[in-house]
């Protein structure tokens, strides 16, 4: 690809064979450009879809083509969806539980990094190890004794046993993500603090936190979408309707309103639309967190 | 400055507080679950001890190694789903305008919750009203078929949201391995006339092989843990047609209420997986020395 624009770049010296190359070049940069085009399509209609068919009517959905633009936008299914099925309130619930796992996770972790990588103690190793491991670990092999245990403190219905899971679960993906800035991180700042006659817990939270903050955003966005997402935990511990996230309530929800495809795609774009907005402004912190995620692993 | 940072309690007040809860909500549960295997249990009255029954039961339960099979023909379709987006990202990654934009549009369907996703792909996989079979007729199929209510495509159509879901995840950690391969060494092959697909195959894959490696990992455990969006699509029906072994646990535990039994095929999936993740990495080992 990049001949072709060498060429260009040399426009006096056509050779008549390098111009046949160059001519076959940008017909296989069009293809190319084509097999992208196409796989993004893939990737974004079928939402193009839900957001067209949240605002049409029943009689658009069953007696029209399915690609058929919706013709007078019904935004009415956004208000029945919002007021009939208690979105408001899982949504409230979405945002407090996310919010606090996310916080919790991110504290918790800062302090965990810092004693590995700033602190000097003998099992370091060991605990690093725990977390490691802990990763690998299916959560649906615990789901069952997780259950029982919270059964037995009676945190069964109640938030707390979501925040505990959030924050538990999300830990190791968080401690190796700050693992991986903490290490390429000067401690000489640190160290002179300490010269300084700094506490521990001035240094971590005067120095080290204030210095980490690019870091803690990227985890906490990628924690923001994980908890926004969850569905197993709370389908599992929460009962009461009072109690639900976004995901568990529209899942019940959308099983009692089959047919009305307006209200259901509605409630649908409601759930996503938090995150998109994330995504809006916060594109590259989510691409490095997921990508540092992966490949550090 | 040593004494300030070891000391001890210090150490304990910052990593006890996470330590205890990956231990009381991690690790304590996993061997929880292998216990309550051994035991006869409705999950609200006593627990009787009935020693390797369950795990006998599970070896020769041919419902569990059916949605065991499922679990691995999800982990086969991923890992070569792979090789596609391997091919995209090495497009993506060739100077191309706008591979920033694309990559961050392919990423999307990652950032929905698996209940927006499964609630979704019902819509189009409706037999009358769906986006799928609409497609098909224009396309001059006449007999469109019924997609997640068939047992013989249940599973296979369920593969397609799931390989949807993950194509953006892939591409950018591809893509952001082809964009740490140095430049000199792709213009020192040009150099020496290597064409682009020369370049791609001969020079860039084996540079990101390490991180290939990982993704196969992650595809493999992460199919064989499956769980969400089966367990909204279709609950692992019609009769058994998509039943994976995490939601062939749940309805054990929660829907049947055999928690005993529940907490034996979650301890056998543990061993799978586990078994699994190591495989792979002797696997891909191995392929390493060769080289």
């Amino acid at each position: 690809m990049s001949e072709v624009t060498t060429q260009h770049a040399t426009p006096n010296l056509p050779a008549p064979k390098a111009s046949k190359k160059s001519y076959l070049n940008k017909i296989g940069f069009g293809f190319l450009y084509l097999i992208l085009g196409v796989f993004a399509i893939i990737q974004i209609y079928p939402l193009v879809w839900l957001v067209f068919f949240s605002l049409k009517t029943n009689q658009e959905v069953f007696g029209m083509s399915p690609f058929a633009l919706p013709q007078d936008p019904q935004w009415g299914n956004f208000t029945k969806a919002w007021t009939s099925g208690n979105i408001g309130l899982y949504f409230f619930n979405s945002v407090w539980i996310t919010g606090l796992s996310v916080i919790l996770t991110v504290i918790l972790a800062s302090f965990v990094t810092f004693a590995l990588t700033r602190m000097h103690w003998k099992l370091s190793g060991l605990v690093l190890g725990m977390f490691l491991v802990a990763y690998m670990i299916p959560l649906h092999s615990t789901i069952i004794p997780l259950f029982n245990m919270f059964n037995n403190v009676g945190l069964i219905d109640n938030p707390a046993s979501i925040v505990l899971s959030y924050t538990a679960f999300n830990l190791p993906l968080t401690i190796m993500i700050l693992l991986g800035f903490y290490k390429t991180f000067p401690r000489e700042i640190e160290e002179a603090a300490v010269m300084d006659g700094c506490s521990i817990h001035r240094i971590f939270f005067q120095v080290t936190l204030p210095m980490t903050i690019p870091v803690l955003s990227t985890t906490a966005i990628i924690n923001m979408i994980y908890n926004w997402n969850e569905f197993v935990f709370v389908n599992t511990f929460i009962s009461s309707d009072k109690f639900k996230t976004l995901t568990v309530g529209i899942n019940n929800f959308v099983g009692q309103y089959l047919t009305d495809w307006g209200a259901i795609g509605a409630t649908l774009v409601i759930s996503i639309i938090p995150i998109l907005l994330a995504f809006l402004f916060l594109s590259d912190k989510i691409v490095e967190g997921m990508t540092a995620g992966s490949v550090k692993g | 400055m040593k004494n300030v940072m070891s000391n001890k309690f210090v150490i304990a007040l910052y990593t006890l507080p996470a330590l205890l809860l990956i231990l009381v909500l991690i690790y304590i549960p996993i061997v929880l679950s292998g216990y309550y295997g051994l035991m006869d249990w409705d999950g609200i009255g006593q627990m009787t001890f009935i020693g390797l029954e369950n795990y006998v039961t599970l070896i020769k339960d041919n419902y569990f190694w059916s949605s065991t099979w499922h679990s691995f023909l999800l982990a086969i379709f991923s890992t070569l789903s792979l090789l596609l987006y391997l091919a995209i990202s090495l497009v993506l990654a060739s100077k191309i305008k706008g591979s920033d934009l694309l990559r961050k549009i392919y990423l999307i369907p990652m950032l929905l919750s698996s209940v927006a996703i499964a609630q979704l792909w019902m819509k189009i996989f409706d037999p009358t009203n769906g986006m799928a079979n609409t497609l098909l007729a224009f396309f001059g199929v006449e007999n469109t078929p019924i997609w997640l209510a068939d047992p013989a495509i249940a599973l296979y159509a369920i593969f397609i949201p799931v390989i949807w879901q993950y194509a953006g995840f892939y591409i950018l950690i591809y893509y952001a391995a082809l964009k740490n391969v140095p430049d000199e060494v792709i213009e020192a092959a040009k150099i020496d006339g290597a064409s682009p697909l020369q370049i791609a195959l001969k020079i860039k894959l084996p540079l990101i092989s390490g991180v290939f490696k990982v993704t196969i990992m992650l595809a493999v455990v992460g199919s064989l843990k499956y769980f969400d969006l089966i367990y909204v699509m279709t609950g692992g029906g019609p009769n058994g047609a998509s039943e994976v072994m995490a939601s062939y646990m749940y309805k054990e535990a929660f829907k049947l209420n055999n928690f005993g039994y529940g907490s034996a095929i979650g301890f056998g999936l543990l061993v799978i997986c586990l078994v699994m993740t190591w495989l792979t990495m002797k696997l891909t080992k191995s392929k390493d020395d060769v080289q």
